[in-house]
This record gives structure tokens, sequence and C-alpha cells, in this order.
């Protein structure tokens, strides 16, 4: 009989470890890593030829539990881990699992060059819009406005658009999806994993234990309806009027090229000299 | 194919990974699971059931598991 659902994930969990898994009731994390096993299982690929590189913070603690090649980095660096894995073995298939500040602000710098040279690594930087794991401070993408352990009347500065800032550093494929349409994220996450180059991902997922409490939402079940009431098509987001946006965001794809990886090039370039050393 | 037959569908959730974060309990569309006396999600109205697949979906914990009805078994 074919197994559906969550009996694919239990067959891709490490069970030596202990479950249910540290993150919070209600944090959107869980149902990433649900979907990322969902869409590596799908594409059919074996455990070994997977790479998951993930970085400091509670997104960092996913790759504890999923029975594929895991290597836990320190903060901000996991682009740089996964750089150095591709360029040494090409035919692995790396994703790079990032909170917003890993990804944003330690990591922001590699980041854009990991964008700006094309490498293939699936980069998914699951946005919480705050540090959760050390306590609620601001990170780059907490919203104007939004209270946060650092900024106790609210933030003062504006946030980074992600999806802008990949598209903006030259990534092959540049694409938004929420824990809440989990079917269109799974869409979006197949493509980031099959296709050529870098691939960004960014994913809206709420943290309810140090965001939404201080933020006037009273369960973690709040903060779905926030995002089933406010993300949007990109196409409707572009047609609606600009005053009636508020908090709306566009979720979709925004960038697709073709463009070959760096690995690629890397590879034409070894084959052509050693061509021109025997010939 | 999502096959929304009443009644075919078998429910389970695991209490030990469940947190009782609730999000199946709010948008289960047919109103099949709700908080037992522990805070955890337990399964009421398993007939009413149309395998819509959100529950199992949105678990951030993999605690439901939502299967068709083995043929030997009758719709209660």
């Amino acid at each position: 009989m074919e197994i559906t659902g969550n009996e694919i994930i239990h067959q891709y969990l490490r069970h030596n470890k202990k479950f249910p898994h540290v993150l919070c009731p209600g944090c959107g994390h869980g149902i990433v890593l649900g979907t990322l096993i969902r869409s590596v299982h799908h594409l059919g690929l074996p455990k070994d030829d997977v790479v998951i590189v993930a970085g400091i913070g509670c997104s960092g603690r996913l790759a504890v539990y999923v029975d594929f090649n895991t290597v836990h980095t320190t903060h901000g660096r996991a682009l740089t881990f996964a750089t150095g894995i591709k360029m040494a073995n090409p035919k692995l298939n790396v994703i790079c699992l990032m909170g917003d500040g890993d990804a944003l602000s330690i990591g922001g710098n590699h980041m854009i060059h990991a964008a700006r040279r094309n490498i293939g690594i699936t980069a998914l930087i699951l946005n919480n819009n705050i540090y959760g794991m050390t306590g609620g401070q601001s990170s780059p993408a907490t919203p104007e406005g939004a209270v946060s352990m650092t900024a106790p009347f609210g933030q003062l500065e504006k946030s980074f658009d992600t999806v802008q800032l990949a598209c903006g550093a030259g990534a092959n494929f540049v694409a938004r999806g929420t824990v809440f349409h989990v079917n269109n994220l799974e869409k979006l996450m197949i493509k980031a994993i099959e296709r050529p180059g870098f691939n960004m991902l960014e994913i809206i997922t709420p943290c309810h234990t140090q965001f939404g409490r201080k933020n006037k939402y009273k369960t973690s079940v709040e903060m779905y309806r926030w995002l089933k009431a406010n993300a949007l098509d990109r196409e409707r987001y572009e047609e609606l009027e600009e005053s009636k946006r508020g908090d709306k965001f566009p979720v979709g794809v925004f960038v697709e090229r073709d463009e070959p990886g760096l690995e690629e090039r890397y590879a034409e370039l070894k084959a052509r000299f050693s061509a021109g050393r025997n010939g | 194919m999502v096959k929304k037959n009443k009644g075919n569908s078998r429910v389970t959730v695991y209490p030990d990974w469940c947190k009782g974060c609730g999000i199946c309990i709010e948008f289960c569309p047919k109103k099949v699971l709700e908080f037992d006396a522990h805070g955890k999600c337990s399964v009421v109205r398993e007939d009413d059931c149309i395998h819509c697949g959100f529950c199992e979906l949105h678990c951030p914990d993999f605690a439901i598991v939502v299967t068709e009805k083995k043929s030997g078994e009758t719709a209660s």
C-alpha cells in the first residue's frame, strides 16, 4: 500500500532523537520541515544525495531531526559551508535552512554574494520576524512598528524585503511562500530544489512565543489566521491599489532565470584546461 | 486524488507528539477534532472527515495521520 502524508515524514526522521521536537507549540518551522521532507520524497532523491546545512537559531534545530547528511554550522555561515560542499561535490543537492536573523543580518553578506555567484544551492529562509531562540530581539525582518524585546515601544527601523534583495543580487529563482498555504509552498520548494543555480525561497512562518504574544496575537492560531488573510498571490497583490495594501504581502514566484550555476561553469573551465593540456 | 466521501477515513492522533497548538482544531472544515481534558487534540467526529488533509499537512509535530479505512471496516 502506498504511504501518504505524515507516514512519509516518519520514514525520514531520526527516531533516535527525542520527540516531540524542541520547537514551541504552533511554531511554523515544523510545517516547513514536513514540507521539505515531502518535496524531497516527491523528487525521489536518495537520502545520501541530500545535504541539509543549517545555521544557528530555531531553524538550525530542524537539521537535527532529519535523516539526510546534515551540517549544523556557526551563526550566519550556513551558506559558506554549503558553498564548499557544493564546489567539492556538485552532484549533491545542498539545501540551506536559515532564519531571518541568520541569513539577513549576520549572514547577509554571504547571502548576497552566494546569489551573485549563482552557486547551485537551495536557500530556504524561514522568516519569523524575530530572533526567537535568543529571547525575541528585533531582527532585520521585524516589521516597522512591531514590538519586540529590544524595541518595547515599537520598531523604528524599516524591515528588509528579502525577495527584492535576492532579486537585486542576481539569484536564479526567487519565491515566497507561507506555512499556511502548504500545497503552494510544496510546489515552490520542489522547484527550488530541482532548479540549477542559486534558488532562494522565503517562507513566512509565525513565531507566537516571542513575536505574537508581544504583538496582540493571543494564540498561535490567530497568527495563522493573519497569514490566511494577508498572503496574496503576486498578480492579485500588484492589481491592488497601494492605499489598500496595508499588511498584505505577495506570495509566489518573483524571478525565474536559467543561468548556469557556478559549479557548472567551473566544471567547464576545468574541462577546457585539461583538454588543452592533453591535445 | 482526494476523495471527499464522508466516513471513509481513519484519523489517528499520536498524543505523545501532540503539543496542543490547536491549528488542526481551528481550521478543520468539518470540526472533526477537539481538545481533550489534557489540552491535546482528540478525534470526536471521525465519520464527518472528508479527507481534505489539512490537519495532516499543517501539524507542526507530525502527530496526525489520515488514512483511508481498510475494506473490511465499515462506516459506523
